[in-house]
């Protein structure tokens, strides 16, 4: 049941929020063993909210009664806000994200809090305290990272939509591996109020769900300005559902060729190209563009990130809230006890880095250099966008790979973000949806990039392919 | 550039993480390999670049000089590990010796 | 072997807002633990930073009436390092772009350079308890809108250190950019010195945190170049470390090393935007700029007659200056003629009683004391017209001083006024010559102090309301009538 299926209920009266409420509660609890997909969740907290909906008369949001999903590093007062991490665990906000404040101003219900990678670390989800999540389309697999506790979720059923973070992929991967559609709205599009931050100049929360539409949807109820946020952009916010109806004849979609990699799985191509002639056939422009300094997004990203991360991560300090370890007397060794018990491995990891990077002697070469870099890429993507509208690139290399598959190799981790960093770096916008799957039934997601604030294109480009394709209609056998 | 055990010894202490020997031998390895990739950055020609802090072109942003409600103390201690009445507590800090 | 001192100081100002600097919470002294801290100040996760405005047109105001250059593009930065008392683990301050720079101020005849002006927040409040094995943190102050006038290193003493730590205070206050009460802690100092042979090269630089009065700021540097110059007559060598001052015990105490093995780790804070000033903007700043201490005491002597360094002196706090100005309006507006010898009058009752009354009472302003300039000068016109004499005219202000009375009113309602009546005076004088022959016998052996005897025998006879001008003349005339 999507969101917009659920308002067309409402409207013929023929179900209230609490039944559609009830509707999702067994869903979850049926298939939640199954999946782990949510790290917490509490049937009263929604049967709660369902129910105030109908008590209250005042008029109805653009988001009445429609569950979402949160992703874990989003706060929500006095629910447990542990971004999958030992170190908060416990940790209940005595305020709500802004995000959540307009769902609740919007008449959303939420639903609980979805897993993910600890601090939104990982391409994977494997990297949360609470355990993995699987991908309904194949249990043996990953879901993707690390909004996959979100997107996971999505596309079993067990909820219509979901907020995700996406800092270098964090929100498409994921997306792209389930099966469903995801958009990174341009940096500064979304506040970040109440977003525990990874990467303060990367990070952005974004809708993910089962089409175009609802995620237009779930975009238009999240998106503005807000005063607590600095980074947040005075921008007139479209009305994306209307906008995704217009026609999409002569778009101009740019393919970039530095995007043909060794890595690329050949099933990832076929539905690449195969998408390709679907947009031709739409009306679409087709055109090859460059985006030369792409070899350098990686190392770039995996830079300027962890600095910021080990920066907004150092709170976590067992002072004033989350894990304190009982060891050690001294103020050194409960620092280092607290943290070295309290975050997981890949925490750890990109803590040390960005500590380094940032550290005296080594700045210049790495911090400030990337910085310089980061320009650089940007610049590439301001010129591709004077020749095209869209750019379109795999969202993936590959499909959903094996649990514990790359677990061993941080290094092969990071490479598989290769499509999707870029576009953090350069702050512009891009949805991940589904073109295809693989003979053994995985999904593939293409993913389209637009100029900052052009949201409203990528959901006209991706609601036209979509409606072509009919790849939303699959729905995955969880076993 | 060769990372050593003592040089993640020393960003673990910056980091105030307290690393087992396992994981210190696990993260210089790893940190090296890490590095040995970024090292293709130098490549990069960045001679005139400006560097890119911020994607956005925002200045001047700010909120004006108005008192709004704090939290009460029982909300600001509700998640502290340690308290003692309504302070957060620490180990003994000893500061000069 | 001499070596000379060379000082720096950092002078961390809290700036007078309402809220603070990133947060709404409000900046009231002395509130209740942790009861003015939210979310932001607090460091929870997800939490953001946005600029209270306020700040900025403050540190912008400050950094220009130090003379300093206003940066085109203001940057905040991360400054990464571990305390219990620091929420987030960083603290948002600024780094290569700050606030202001190359600025100055004159102290006495000299000009002390100030290196840089920047904003930053303060950190919340340790309280370590003598005997227990654990600290406790209070996070009110947490968030504090912090200035950091930080100075070239141009001090060659204590007491120079100190004397441009009141100037710097002096124009603070004119500025009207915070409280600048160094017991609440909205001023505070920090101090870098190393000692150095005359025509060498910079010794090594020791930081010295934890200053809180002028009187800490003249011991600790006193005593940390004396420990210096001992190491290096000694042949020793002088640690490059920061030092905390142990103000009960009056010296300085090396920091625990690892626990401050600090790397601060600067970078952008990117949660912030740049800012950035037009020059029409800082123009309309500059152009608020109130008149500063040195030029007021210029024009106070070369208006009012005041010598130098009283002008100085009257114009050393805004409210000294204020309360001065006050009286002379009152002069016109009393209708008298603007003498110089008024005015120099007014300000030696500034600099002399007045201050020595909040002095004593631990008073930081003249505002602070229930005596207006009306009443001053009431008081000045009390002695200019001989109504009272001088000494009485103290005894009058340390008595209204403390009622809030009209000093015109006191001395009417107790009969102080002198007896000028030249008449009744001369009875008087007559009489205490009957009574005192010895005396008069003394006087006319050419003894002069026997005047003076008498002169007090008479003041005596009219319980000290006699002018003692008067009673002088008289008598002498009557002696000189009584030796024919």
């Amino acid at each position: 049941m999507t969101a917009r299926e659920i308002q067309a209920i409402y409207q013929t009266g023929k179900a209230a929020p609490p039944e559609i409420a009830e509707t999702f509660i067994k869903k979850i609890e049926e298939l939640q063993p199954k999946l782990k997909a949510l790290v917490w969740f509490d049937p009263e907290f929604v049967r709660k909210q369902a129910g105030a909906l109908t008590a209250d008369g005042k008029s109805k949001g653009p988001l009445w009664g429609v569950p979402v999903l949160v992703k874990d590093n989003l706060c929500v007062e006095g629910v447990p806000t542990t971004c999958a991490s030992k170190i908060l665990a416990r940790f209940r906000p005595p305020y709500n994200a802004t995000v959540i404040e307009r769902l609740k101003a919007a008449g959303a219900i939420l639903l609980g809090m979805a897993n993910m990678d600890e601090f939104a670390f990982g391409s994977s989800c494997e990297y949360s305290s609470y355990g993995p999540t699987l991908n309904p389309w194949d249990t043996a697999r990953v879901p993707g990272g690390s909004s996959g506790g979100s997107a996971a979720a999505v596309a079993a059923g067990m909820t219509p939509l979901a907020l995700g973070s996406d800092t270098g992929g964090s929100i498409r991967q994921p997306a792209s591996f389930c099966g469903v559609v995801g958009l990174k709205p341009t940096y500064g599009r979304v506040s970040r109020y109440g977003l525990i931050a990874f990467a303060s100049s990367l990070d952005q929360i974004g809708p993910i769900a089962k089409t175009v539409e609802d995620c237009a949807l779930l975009f238009s109820g999240i998106a503005g300005f807000d005063q607590r946020d600095s980074t947040s952009v005075e921008a007139k916010v479209p009305n994306c559902l209307e906008e995704l109806k217009k026609p999409v004849k002569g778009l101009r979609v740019g393919v970039p060729k530095e995007y043909l990699i060794d890595g690329l799985d050949p099933e990832v191509k076929k539905a690449l190209e195969a998408a390709l002639e679907q947009f031709r056939k739409l009306g679409l422009k087709i055109q090859e563009v460059s985006l030369p300094h792409t070899e350098y997004a990686i190392p770039t990203y995996y830079i300027v990130a962890t600095a910021e991360a080990s920066s907004n991560l150092a709170r976590f300090d067992g002072v004033q809230y989350g894990y304190r370890s009982g060891e050690g007397d001294s103020l050194l060794a409960m620092y280092g006890k607290t943290r070295g018990q309290g975050f997981g491995p890949e925490a750890k990891r990109r803590i040390i880095l960005g500590t380094f990077v940032l550290s005296s002697g080594y700045y210049e070469a790495y911090y400030a250099h990337a910085l310089k870099v980061r320009t650089l890429i940007r610049r590439d993507f301001d010129k591709a966008f004077e020749a095209v509208d869209l750019l379109m690139t795999p969202t993936s290399p590959t499909p959903a790979f094996r649990l514990g598959e790359k677990l061993s190799d941080p290094l092969t981790m990071y490479l598989s973000d290769i499509y999707t960093i870029s576009v953090n770096l350069a702050g512009v916008p891009a949805l991940s949806l589904p073109c295809g799957f693989t003979p053994a039934g995985l999904p593939i997601g293409m993913q389209l990039i637009a100029k900052p604030f052009a949201e409203a294109e990528l959901f006209q480009a991706a609601h036209a392919y979509e409606q072509a394709s009919g790849w939303h209609k699959r729905e995955p056998k969880i076993r | 550039m060769a990372i050593t055990v003592k040089d993640v010894e020393y960003l673990a202490l910056l980091a105030r993480i307290e690393l087992t020997p396992e994981e210190l031998k696990k993260f210089t390895r790893e940190l090296d390999e890490i590095l040995a990739y970024v090292e293709k950055l130098k490549e990069a020609k960045t001679q005139g670049v400006p560097p890119t802090s911020h994607v956005e072109a925002l200045a001047n942003v700010f909120r004006e000089d108005e008192v709004q409600p704090s939290l009460k103390p029982e909300q600001a201690l509700a998640n502290a590990p340690s308290r003692e009445g309504n302070f957060f507590k620490v180990p003994k800090i000893i500061e000069a010796s | 072997m001499t070596y000379v001192p060379v000082i720096g100081l950092e002078v961390h100002l809290q700036l007078a807002t309402r809220s603070k600097i990133f947060c709404g919470c409000a900046t009231t002294f002395g509130a209740a633990a942790n009861s003015q801290v939210c979310p932001v100040c607090l460091g929870f996760p997800g939490v953001l930073p946005v600029l209270n405005r306020k700040v900025l047109a403050l540190g912008i105001r400050t950094a220009l009436a130090l003379g300093c250059r206003i940066e085109p593009t203001i940057v905040f930065h991360r400054k990464n390092y571990f305390y219990p008392d620091l929420p987030k683990d960083f603290q948002i301050s600024q780094y290569d772009l700050p606030l202001g720079r190359s600025g100055s101020v004159e102290v006495g005849e000299r000009r002390i350079r100030v290196h840089r002006v920047h904003l930053e927040e303060d950190a919340g409040k340790l309280i370590h308890k003598e005997g227990e094995d654990a600290s406790l943190v209070d996070f009110n102050r947490s968030g504090m809108p912090l200035l950091e006038i930080v100075s070239e290193p141009d001090l060659a003493s204590p007491e120079e250190a100190q004397a441009y730590l009141k100037t710097l205070k002096a124009i603070l206050q004119y500025l009207e950019v915070s409280d600048c009460d160094m017991e609440k802690g909205s001023l505070r100092c920090d101090t870098n010195v190393s000692l150095r042979r005359p025509s060498e090269e910079l010794g090594t630089k020791v930081e010295v945190k934890n200053l809180n009065s002028f009187k800490s700021v003249g011991r600790a540097l006193t005593h940390e170049i004396e420990r210096q110059g001992k190491l290096l007559e000694a042949g020793e060598k002088v640690a490059q470390e920061t030092r905390l001052f142990d103000d009960a015990r009056g010296i300085t105490l090396g920091m625990r090393s690892k626990e401050y093995a600090h790397d601060y780790r600067y970078f952008p804070e990117p949660d912030l935007v740049p800012f950035s000033l037009t020059e029409k903007e800082i123009e309309v700043i500059r152009e608020e700029l109130p008149e500063l201490p040195a030029a007021k005491a210029k024009r106070f002597a070369a208006s009012f007659g005041l010598t130098p360094a009283d002008a100085r002196g009257v114009t050393a706090s805004r409210a000294a200056a204020d309360y001065f100005e006050a009286c002379v309006k009152a002069v016109a507006g009393a209708g008298l003629r603007p003498e110089p010898g008024t005015f120099k009058a007014i300000a030696n009752w500034i600099l002399g009683e007045i201050a020595r009354v909040m002095n004593e009472r631990n008073l930081e302003e003249i505002t602070a004391l229930q005596f207006s300039p009306g009443h001053l000068l009431e008081l000045v016109q009390l002695v200019d017209s001989g109504k009272i004499s001088h000494k009485m005219a103290k005894e009058v202000f340390a008595e209204v001083v403390k009622s809030g009375e009209s000093p015109a009113r006191h001395v009417q309602a107790r009969n102080l006024a002198q007896v000028t009546d030249a008449g009744r005076i001369r009875e008087s004088a007559q009489a205490v010559i009957q009574e005192n022959p010895g005396a008069v016998e003394d006087f006319k052996k050419g003894k002069p102090r026997a005047l003076m005897f008498l002169v007090g025998q008479l003041m005596r006879r009219t319980q000290g309301s006699a002018s003692p001008a008067l009673a002088q003349e008289t008598l002498r005339e009557l002696l000189k009538e009584n030796k024919r």
